[in-house]
């Protein structure tokens, strides 16, 4: 089949629910494929689209309740196309072609639909390259449109300028994808990210389903990718060089840090209060205060500050088991946060192993901690640059990278956690998120409106599919292209950093060639810095 | 075939059919063969549709001579008047005409002249006449003797003869009829049963 051949013509449709295209009898239906793109040929413009159903149809329904002898192969032929025939559902979402604002600014939004009997035809590589763009500066090659072997682009200064989220049920391929993004904001944006590194998949080393592991940001950009881990027994024990270790003193442990912990400590809503009572009595050292206390002092403090008993015992159990994790020390050599936030001035990419505390607890604790303090600074500098007026005082943009997003940003605590407020305020500190998660319908849908791009790969809960597509145009579309999704290495991205939805297959990840090319894209680029010194 | 093939001429005639009688016994085209005829500047085209042989008298029957022959030639051999008293006469349906060299595939403002000659057309011209199956519908709205059905589907296998892949020919054809016959699938099926390849 040729790349630019007709395969039908438009029959009916509207703006909101797309076009019915009629196939023509020498296409075959099961060429056709949900995701596919196609352009139309209207009578002034040209659409670009998307397959969204394919259908078929008879002209007789007495043909469906005695089928003809289609054995006979010339029936069938005869048929097809003609008393029986395909449907395709397309919807269209760019004009790329046929009046001004195209030409002068590119794709557009469509406005309109194509007349009736507009051919339809397949998209060509240089329709698809028109929309998404090619590789250059600036945009990333991120993977393929489903069934195609044209270049998905993604353009990563712009998505960067947004919290973004990455979508998808386990094992699905969301850590691939998250490691080919962060690979191209390395290599093509300004940002620097830091990543909460739940599983020890993005630093050095992540494994792959059936085969040797896959190499990591550290391996493959030394010296533009820091790793601190919390565990340094097991990072020595993984052969990973890490660039810090962080440990966490127990004055800087907040009472926020313990209402986001209230589920996972198993603690009361009163000795959540209790919390906040006793730092307003103790103040930085409340925490050591608190478990330092014996009968008798802590017998006064609960007179004097009103406090049930057995609410206290709720928050010591709850401050016991944070005081167990080997990473919180009374008061640590270090400070974690200068050191993160140095690396980050400098432009390297932070990402914070948690070695084998995986439990939430240790991740929620120590994420939200950091962050809450990185914020702070950006904010404070971006505020003194403003009021300066100076555009190179402004921080770099920073990218914070969480898994179990859900965790953090589920209606209860979204209010009270810091990823709650970036989330929200997002670029105006130049701190934006990008967000992982399984459960997306676990996430308040306040954050989910906020997110500017949203990669998904196959979800199958049908309210993970509802919150990850709500407000998106085109909803009923996309949930059939998202539910039809292969169970791994295909996702579909929509949102502010594609002109339009678009499923695709993530490019390659974890052969020599594949590394080669993420590091030679980067190398390329100095190559033609040089090549320019010269001319 | 070099020389046009004259089948026969024309003893009666209206706008939508004529008939025709042949010059010898027996010598009819098929069914659903394509005939041409003459009125003046123009061509008509007929396609066979019914014929007959009778007795020239419409009141004398023939009656049955072959108790002592020994075969049928025998019959016609031992009384050759019969072949002077027996007409064949064909029915042809005008599915189109061709004026100042150009075809059209509809009714032409004349009927044909009585006495015309009647022509078997070549393969060529069957070939040009086939490039467009408007006749088609001419063919399915007839009110004829014969079904219809029988009718288009003989014709269909005629004029796929005359083409170089008669298959290509008869796929096209009968996407056109699934087209016009989409409400009476029955009709449909008939003919794609009979032309099948």
């Amino acid at each position: 089949m040729t790349e630019n051949q007709r395969l039908g013509i438009v029959v009916s449709g509207s703006l909101n629910k797309g076009v019915e295209v009629k196939l023509d009898s020498s296409a075959s239906i099961e060429d056709m494929a949900v995701g596919r793109f196609v352009t139309i040929e209207g009578q002034k413009r040209r659409f670009f689209g998307m397959i969204t159903d394919v259908s078929l149809g008879v002209t007789d329904q007495r043909l469906a309740l005695t089928p003809p002898d289609v054995s006979d192969p010339f029936i069938a032929e005869v048929l097809a196309g003609t008393s029986t025939f395909g449907t395709l559902h397309v919807s269209p979402s760019l004009v790329i072609g046929g009046d001004a604002a195209t030409m002068l600014e590119g794709p557009q939004p469509v406005k309109t639909i194509p007349s009736h009997f507009s051919a339809v035809k397949l998209a060509t590589q240089e329709d698809v390259e028109l929309v998404f763009g090619t590789e250059d500066e600036k945009r990333f090659f991120i993977g393929n449109p489903l069934d195609m072997e044209v270049k998905l682009c993604l353009d990563l200064e712009e998505l960067v300028k947004r919290s973004n989220g990455i979508f998808g049920k386990s094992g699905t391929g969301k850590t691939f994808l998250t490691r080919i993004l962060l690979i191209g904001m390395l290599q093509k944006s300004r940002a620097v990210n830091l990543v909460f590194d739940m599983h020890n998949e993005y630093g050095w080393a992540g494994t792959r389903e059936g085969g040797p592991p896959v190499k990591a940001l550290k391996q493959l950009f030394q010296s533009r990718v820091a790793v601190f881990t919390l565990d340094e027994e097991n990072s020595r024990h993984r052969g990973v060089s890490t660039d810090g270790v962080v440990r966490i003193g127990h004055d800087e442990i907040e009472p926020e840090d313990i209402v986001l912990l209230r589920q996972t400590l198993n603690l009361t809503e009163p000795a959540v209060e209790a919390v906040y009572q006793v730092h307003r009595r103790y103040g930085k050292n409340w925490l050591q205060n608190t478990l330092d206390l014996d009968a008798e002092e802590s017998k006064e403090l609960l007179k004097e500050l009103n406090i049930h008993d057995s609410t206290f015992q709720n928050l010591r159990r709850g401050l016991a088991t944070i005081q167990r994790l080997p990473f919180i020390e009374p008061s640590p050599p270090t400070n974690a946060v200068k050191a993160i936030l140095e690396h980050l001035d400098r432009g390297t990419n932070v990402v914070l192993e948690f070695g084998r505390y995986r439990d939430i607890t240790a991740y929620i604790l120590v994420a939200n901690m950091l962050s809450r303090r990185i914020y702070a600074q950006y904010q404070s500098r971006m505020e003194k640059a403003t009021a300066a007026a100076k555009d190179n005082l402004k921080p770099r943009p920073l990218v914070i990278t969480i898994e179990e997003a859900h965790k953090f940003l589920n209606p209860e605590v979204a209010g009270q956690t810091i990823f709650g407020v970036i989330a929200r305020e997002m670029r105006k500190y130049n701190v934006t998120l990008l967000v992982i998660d399984q459960r997306p319908s676990g996430i308040d849908s306040e954050v989910m409106s906020q997110l500017g791009t949203k990669i998904t790969c196959l979800l199958d809960n049908e309210r993970d599919i509802d919150s990850v597509l709500a407000g998106v145009s085109g909803r009923a579309e996309l949930k059939s292209v998202l539910a039809k999704l292969a169970a791994k290495q295909q996702a579909l991205i929509f949102g502010h950093a594609v002109p339009m939805p678009v499923a695709f297959q993530p490019r390659e990840y974890g052969s020599a060639q594949s590394y080669r090319e993420f590091t030679s894209a980067g190398k390329a680029e100095v190559e033609k810095d040089i090549e320019k010194l010269w001319d | 075939m070099a020389e046009i093939q004259r089948a026969g001429e024309v003893i009666e005639a209206s706008t939508t059919d004529f008939t025709a009688q042949c010059y010898e016994l027996y010598e009819i085209p098929p069914l659903g063969s394509l005939v041409k005829t003459k009125d003046l500047s123009v061509e008509l085209y007929g396609i066979v549709y019914n014929a007959a042989t009778t007795s020239l008298e419409p009141g004398r029957r023939p009656i049955a001579r072959g108790k002592d022959e020994q075969s049928e030639e025998a019959i016609y051999r031992s009384s050759p008047q019969l072949l002077k008293l027996l007409k064949s006469e064909f029915g042809a349906l005008v599915v189109g005409h061709k004026k100042d060299n150009k075809l059209y595939h509809y009714l032409p403002p004349k009927p044909a002249r009585i006495h015309s000659f009647v022509y078997l057309c070549p393969p060529e011209e069957v070939k040009e006449f086939g490039q467009s199956f408007d006749f088609l519908n001419i063919l399915i709205n007839a009110r004829l003797p014969v079904p219809t059905e029988e009718l288009i589907s003989a014709s269909l296998r005629q004029m796929s003869q005359a083409h170089p892949d008669p298959r290509t020919f008869l796929v096209a054809a009968g996407k056109e009829l699934a087209i016009l016959l989409s409400g009476n699938l029955n009709q449909l099926k008939t003919i794609l049963g009979r032309i099948r390849i």
